[in-house]
């Protein structure tokens, strides 16, 4: 079975779009949705929609930090989050706002876990940026596979048997096997904001059967997107992220 | 090893047959697929399918572009053991890692890296990968048998004959060519791990130690250490250094040092001792072995310099000197008999302390800063313009690709049926006079002596002997000019045409601005 995962889509409908497209078109069998489905970008009411047909179809959907301090506290996000959240809450309905506020944390299927941040924590949001930070993970989590999101920018860790940690930067298109003798944690880079340099939205596809590993960049039109951000008063910074992609 | 491995015993549809060898961290057993008793002759391009367990979904991957033309790849991770191909009708051997010392992680991450690497290759100088097994119950591989002894058999016999050596030499850097185009470096390369199917060409075994640009590299996670084998290791391999393909062309170097003069070159050092490559040379295989051609030497001591940027920029402009004896470019390495100077070695080894590890690895990188240029050269009278306009489009490529390797190449087309006179009126020879005229054409061009070559191929079929030249020597691009309109326009279309069809690489077809000119008139 081929596994879309999808995560910080972020109000941003051209990306969302694109990935949706993309991974249909590799005639996957499931969508994982690993957070973080407003704030920064210019459409959260489309995104949330298009989210709870997913869900309606037999999709899983996590809860990430954004879609929490839609009804929730932002006083600790930065500014910028922040001011985009209050925005956001403009432009969400109740059922929406209902929706977002229901999801789950986390969802597991056998030896795999799905959650936006980390699996030690999951309400923290702490950030998984390093090998120490993704030990800290391993140490606690049973899991083989955690798949999670929330940084932005993909990685593979992995742990052998001897707990020693590693880290890979994946490149895109490329299947890498998840052999069972090491546990693995994959970030999943943004869909609709990639801080890595490179512009083009982030996905990943797992096979279940083959127990591999794909991650993709799929180029999108991020000139519309950036465009949108600002028509809609959003700081400025937001749309040259999408057009820097940095 | 989990379990008492016996003849007759079932692991996955596979029957253990015959215990062939225990070496190093493995043990290799021939098997038979269930259902397939007889094992008979090889084919060349099996058909492979993943079969999967019940309640899973169907295999996909196929669909992705990157693999439609790969049939090889389509069941070809080695996670489950539920891998297979369809035609099940070869030798295979089952690898089992040795996994007794449990408190030793090294085994176990050599076989989770060869088990990632080795479902990514293919070709005639990899054994065909078959199907793999995790840790619980019994780790193993299986993969195609290629009969006969690996290398080390020969080793009794050392010093071999020098045209054996190089024989040897110009077989293993071709595969070693053909691995690096795989985004791997091998890192392991030594007569234990090298064989050769009935066919002649080389086959590389063993991927514990080696490096996938795509994959995670788990050994240089696991371990602060170096890895190899120590007689065999380059220099920036001894500084943790496994990034850098030219270090399989340093293995490549000891082994032929090895064979020629019976001796290695850096001996069997252990510990610290390992370190001294990078400031002590050995001793030319000349002063050893005074049989061993110069140019041997200069091809030998060039592949074991300390700086990978001193060696062959890649295994196939390795194998083109190895090809071309006459054409290798001598150096004060040809004619060394002694070792460097204590000030020399003093030097090196001062630059060896501050030796620090580089970055990521680039193999890709590293091919396509040195490709092998053809460029197919008409010396026909009234070609002037077009075999400038080639020197031009040459001249720019050298500037771009600062590593490149030009073989410029003139084809003496032989009747089909008349008997050749292959003499002018005077009785000089016209091989001899074409090539005069290449180098002529040659010499104008920007580029050091060792890395252009020329060649005179006598053909009937001009085009046929261009396409098996670019073959057989690795060359990433090809440049030949065509007429636009002319009167030899059939006769030279065809020949670029046929070319730009057929070659296994890039083609560019230059033309003239006289071309341009008559073509819109």
């Amino acid at each position: 079975m081929l596994i879309a995962l999808l995560t910080d889509i972020h109000g941003n409908r051209e990306a969302f779009s694109a990935c949706l497209a993309h991974a249909r078109s590799l005639s996957v069998d499931r969508f994982i949705l690993l957070g973080d489905y407003v704030g920064y970008g210019a459409d959260p009411a489309w995104v949330v929609d298009t989210v709870r047909t997913l869900v309606d179809q037999g999709a899983v959907a996590l809860l990430g930090n954004h879609d929490a301090a839609i009804d929730g506290a932002d006083e600790d996000m930065n500014i910028l989050a922040r001011e985009s959240i209050r925005w956001t809450r403009g432009q969400l309905g109740m059922e929406q706002r209902a929706f977002l506020a229901d999801l789950p944390l986390i969802h597991e299927e056998g030896n795999v876990l799905y959650v936006h941040a980390n699996g030690y924590a999951p309400r923290s949001w702490h950030y998984i940026t390093d090998t120490l930070e993704a030990a800290r993970h391993f140490s606690r989590v049973e899991a083989h596979i955690t798949f999670c999101g929330h940084v932005h920018v993909p990685m593979l860790y992995h742990m052998s048997t001897t707990a020693k940690v590693g880290s890979f930067s994946p490149v895109a298109d490329n299947e890498i096997p998840l052999l069972a003798t090491r546990s693995w944690l994959a970030v999943v880079g943004a869909v609709g904001q990639p801080r890595d340099g490179i512009p083009a939205a982030n996905y990943a596809v797992f096979d279940t059967a083959r127990q591999s590993l794909r991650y993709f960049r799929v180029p999108y039109d991020n000139a519309t997107a950036a465009r949108k951000v600002r028509e809609a008063g959003l700081p400025e910074k937001l749309a040259q992220r999408l057009e820097e992609g940095r | 090893m989990r379990l008492r491995l016996e003849p007759g015993m079932e692991i996955d549809g596979f029957t253990l047959h015959e215990h062939l060898s225990t070496g190093g961290m493995a043990q290799i057993w021939s098997v038979e697929r269930e259902g397939d008793p007889t094992p008979p002759a090889p084919r060349a391009e099996p058909e492979a399918r993943v079969s999967e367990p019940k309640g899973h979904g169907s295999e996909k991957w196929p669909r992705f572009p990157a693999q439609s033309k790969a049939p090889l790849e389509k069941g070809s991770i080695g996670l489950s053991p539920k891998v297979e191909s369809t035609f099940g009708s070869e030798a295979l051997v089952m690898k089992f890692p040795m996994l007794i010392d449990s408190d030793d992680p090294i085994p176990i991450v050599c076989f989770e890296t060869e088990q990632m690497i080795m479902p990514r290759l293919s070709g005639r100088h990899v054994p065909r990968f078959v199907a793999a097994g995790p840790l619980d119950p019994q780790a193993y591989i299986v993969m195609e048998r290629i009969q006969g002894q690996s290398l080390k058999a020969r080793l009794s016999d050392v010093p071999l004959p020098w045209r054996e050596v190089v024989e040897i030499g110009a077989k293993v850097a071709r595969a070693l060519h053909d691995l690096h185009l795989q985004k791997v470096i091998h890192l392991d390369v030594k007569p234990s791990n090298i064989m050769f199917r009935e066919t002649g060409e080389a086959v590389l075994i063993d991927f514990g130690f080696a490096r996938h640009e795509q994959l995670p590299d788990l050994l240089a996670e696991e371990f602060r250490e170096p890895f190899g084998t120590t007689p065999y290791m380059a220099p920036e391999q001894v500084l943790e250094d496994r990034a850098d393909p030219r270090s399989d062309l340093f293995a490549l170097g000891v082994m032929l040092y090895f064979f020629v003069t019976g001796e290695r070159p850096f001996g069997t050092p252990k510990g610290g001792q390992i370190r001294r490559r990078l400031w002590r040379d050995p001793v030319p295989p000349r002063a050893k072995n005074p049989d061993c051609p110069s140019w041997l030497q200069e091809i030998i001591l060039r592949c074991l310099e300390v700086d990978p940027n001193d060696r062959y920029a890649t295994a196939a402009q390795l194998a083109l000197d190895l090809e071309n004896p006459d054409q290798v470019k001598l150096t004060e390495r040809a004619e060394r008999l002694e070792r460097d100077s204590g000030m020399k070695t003093f030097r090196r080894w001062l630059k060896a302390r501050k030796a620090r590890t580089l970055e990521a690895p680039n193999i890709v990188g590293q091919l396509s800063r040195a490709p092998i240029i053809l460029v197919a050269i008409d010396l026909s009278p009234g070609n002037a313009d077009l075999v400038e306009a080639q020197r031009g489009l040459i001249g720019r490529i050298l500037s771009m690709e600062k590593e490149a390797r030009v073989a410029c190449v003139n084809v003496l087309k032989l009747s089909r049926l008349a008997v050749d006179v292959l003499e002018d009126e005077e009785g000089r020879s016209l091989h001899v006079q074409r090539l005069v005229q290449l180098k002529h054409w040659g010499a104008t061009l920007d580029i050091p002596k060792e890395r252009i070559t020329y060649s005179v191929l006598e053909a009937t079929d001009p085009a046929a002997a261009l396409i098996d030249y670019a073959r057989h020597n690795n060359v990433d691009h090809i440049v030949l000019g065509a007429r636009a309109s002319s009167a030899l326009r059939r006769y030279l279309g065809s020949v670029s045409s046929q070319v730009v069809a057929e070659a296994p690489c890039s083609v560019t077809v230059v033309r003239t601005p006289r071309d341009r000119r008559q073509d819109e008139g």
